[in-house]
């Protein structure tokens, strides 16, 4: 059971301003179904100054209190005041929050932002355009990360995964944050050899291997990420046989990713002959 | 209304006449069993008894039973015995859906020499017997099943799965730790060479457990001391403890029957009425051949670990497979190897009863549980079919 404070537990409870407003003319949302929260946050700004504030939360205990404490904080404050909110304010605000779940507080810092961009008329920024994105499962950008490190005086990869959520779903890009984190604190980055492009000529054995690599490495954090998943049933020569899984059974447009996506993927990285079958079921 | 405790897969109370058979044993009957004297020696005796009555249960002579701390022990100990009585052999075969005990143990083995083939599941939860038929090779050293599962109720086919590796001469192990007492199991009628039960799941204390292993089957002791259990396991025996599962033991078998008609009746009685008072909610696992006392149901557009709070502020008890409850960010490993969707297995909650649950607390939970459900949805920028389910429900990059 998770150690909430009783302010947690009370904004849990009895959160403030839930809803919609229908003379919002700032709306910023972020998160999705498939990352288990997502904060859709609504703000009527008169002037330079948010009169009123109100929210719709998908998600935990503490994302819930996380996006009641937000608004309640944000209300009569001007924009440039609550552009100078971080993700701290609202956990302190809560009286703390435990720190796997500092994340919640990070939905509510994005969702304001994302708002007032939205106010602003600028473009609704996606993740992917804001930096280079770090950990697939998340959708969780450098940008990001750096910020969180920050922002938060962040020591280690796993306060990372508390505060971000990147690195806790597949773990593949864990290498990658130790290395934003080493820049960060001055430390000298680790040399690694990176993939290597695809060799010219491969052995059965060579390409099985490689294709699984890239499978596993590329192909599967990224569907999972959208609540589907892939496994390998056969290969023969160059015609791999996969069978998707997850939401990807259930999905319309599961051929296009199995050519567009898998297949693309496994020749840029394996083979460029390679054809992706689906395996009869 | 007092607790509602629907969490019987988690742990379960400890029955009165056990919690009684076993007090004498903390007080003036406090002998060491391996004792010379008399006053060690009636100890002994009465854990002789206790190993009868574990015995008896499974079907099982009281030799082939030895006394763990725990599940994860037991599944430690059968897993790393057959291991080291076949050190050439370096292949693992188990599911992806097993208790940690298993899975993590399997896991740690891969990064340290072995090979490990994970078997899949089909979207109700169960296995492919020819999967595994596939999966076993020269150098399998053991295939890990479990009995049942803990967060569904799916039922595995151990005994033909047993077969199929008796007759290719690989040792077999199962974790029935959620089976024992819920269902009727015969060891005589399943080549299973290690069979691994735990007190706490049927009404004895927290901290003990048995491991059968099959008179012939290797063995090798994980805890090397004494010679308690006949060199078995090391340590001087947590005698109240033991005293209570054998009582225990006897209970479950007297209590089966019932198990499967009355407890079946009131978690049937359950499941079909949230499903019939709380729109798009799903049940997760083998409705057909599951746990009489459990059922998985997911309730989409809300996250379980919200619903489970709630569900505290009126003294329901669950437990739910989100990935918030956990401190992983992942929901269930069971949930995605079956392949229910994400927006479904965020918000799937467990109710596992037991013999001393009542059509009471069904009804009270039945009559709570639509408005804890329809608060949050209230809540939720999603909603069936609504705009925001369809954009939010997609993430940048989605290539599906």
């Amino acid at each position: 059971m998770w150690e909430y404070t009783d302010k947690v537990r009370e904004h849990f409870l009895n959160p403030r301003n839930v809803g919609s407003l229908d003379d919002a003319n700032a709306i910023g949302e972020v998160g999705s179904l498939a990352c288990g929260d997502a904060l859709k946050l609504y703000l009527k700004i008169d002037g330079d100054r948010i009169v009123d504030a109100k929210f719709q939360t998908f998600g935990c205990a503490s994302a819930i209190a996380s996006s009641s404490a937000l608004t309640e904080l944000i209300k009569g404050m001007t924009v440039e005041e609550a552009l100078k909110l971080t993700n701290r304010d609202i956990a302190e605000f809560l009286g703390g929050l435990p720190k796997e779940k500092m994340h919640c507080s990070v939905m509510g810092q994005e969702a304001l932002e994302a708002a007032i961009r939205n106010w602003r008329g600028e473009p609704a920024v996606e993740h992917e355009h804001e930096g280079q994105l770090v950990c697939k499962c998340f959708g969780v950008t450098d940008e990001q990360i750096v910020r969180a490190i920050r922002e938060n005086g962040l020591k280690t990869v796993e306060e990372i995964t508390h505060y971000t959520k990147a690195g806790g779903g597949c773990g593949e890009c864990v290498g990658e944050l130790q290395k934003l984190l080493d820049a960060e604190l001055g430390k000298a980055p680790v040399c690694e050899t990176p993939l290597a492009a695809a060799p010219k000529k491969l052995t059965n054995v060579q390409r099985m291997q490689l294709v699984l690599k890239v499978l596993e490495g590329e192909i599967r954090p990224r569907l999972q990420q959208d609540g589907g998943d892939i496994e390998l049933v056969d290969m023969d020569s160059t015609t791999v046989y996969v069978a998707l899984r997850g939401m990807c059974t259930s999905c319309p447009s599961s051929r296009l990713t199995l050519e567009g996506f898998v297949e693309k993927t496994l020749r840029d990285h394996v083979d460029e002959n390679i054809v992706v079958k689906e395996a009869a079921a | 209304m007092n607790t509602v405790y629907f969490d019987n897969n988690a742990t379960t109370r400890v029955d009165p006449a056990v919690l009684a058979a076993m007090l004498p044993y903390f007080g003036e009957l406090y002998g060491n069993p391996s004792s010379m004297h008399t006053f060690g020696g009636q100890v002994g005796r009465a854990v002789r008894e206790a190993r009868e009555q574990v015995a008896r249960l499974i079907g099982a002579t009281p030799e082939e039973i030895v006394f763990t701390s725990c599940g994860t022990e037991g599944d430690n100990t059968a897993i790393r015995a057959a291991l080291a009585a076949q050190p050439e052999k370096k292949h693992i075969i188990t599911t992806r859906v097993e208790h940690p005990a298993v899975l993590s143990l399997s896991q740690h083995l891969e990064k340290n020499g072995y090979e490990l083939t994970l078997l899949g599941v089909d979207d109700k939860g169960r296995m492919d017997l020819d999967e595994l038929r596939e999966a076993i090779r020269k150098d399998t050293a053991i295939v890990s099943i479990m009995f049942a599962n803990n967060e569904t109720g799916t039922i595995f086919p151990v005994a033909e799965a047993a077969a199929i590796c008796k007759e290719r001469g690989v040792p077999f192990h199962t974790d029935a730790v959620q089976a024992v007492g819920k269902l009727a199991i015969d060891v005589r009628e399943m080549p299973v060479d290690y069979l691994v039960l735990s007190g706490h799941k049927l009404h004895a204390p927290k901290g003990v457990g048995a491991l059968y292993v099959r008179r012939g089957a290797a063995y090798r002791p994980f805890l090397r001391g004494g010679h308690q259990e006949r060199g078995r396991r090391g340590g001087t025996e947590n005698v109240p403890a033991i005293i209570g599962l054998g009582v225990a033991c006897d209970l479950a078998a007297a209590n089966m029957a019932e198990e499967n008609t009355r407890v079946r009746a009131l978690r049937d009685r359950l499941e079909s009425g949230l499903l019939a008072a709380i729109p798009d909610a799903i049940v997760n696992g083998d409705a057909a051949n599951r746990l009489p006392n459990t059922t998985n149901i997911s309730f989409k557009y809300v996250e379980g670990e919200a619903i489970l709070l709630l569900l505290d502020q009126l003294g329901v008890c669950a437990s739910s497979g989100s990935a918030c409850t956990s401190g992983s960010l992942e929901p269930s490993h069971v949930l995605r190897a079956m392949g229910v969707p994400f927006t479904y297995a965020h918000g799937s909650i467990r109710f596992s009863l037991s013999r001393f649950n009542t059509q009471e607390e069904v009804d009270h939970v039945v009559r709570e549980l639509p408005r804890v459900i329809a608060r949050l949805r209230e809540m939720s920028p999603f909603r069936a079919g609504s705009e925001a389910e369809a954009a939010l429900g997609k993430k940048p990059g989605c290539s599906c």
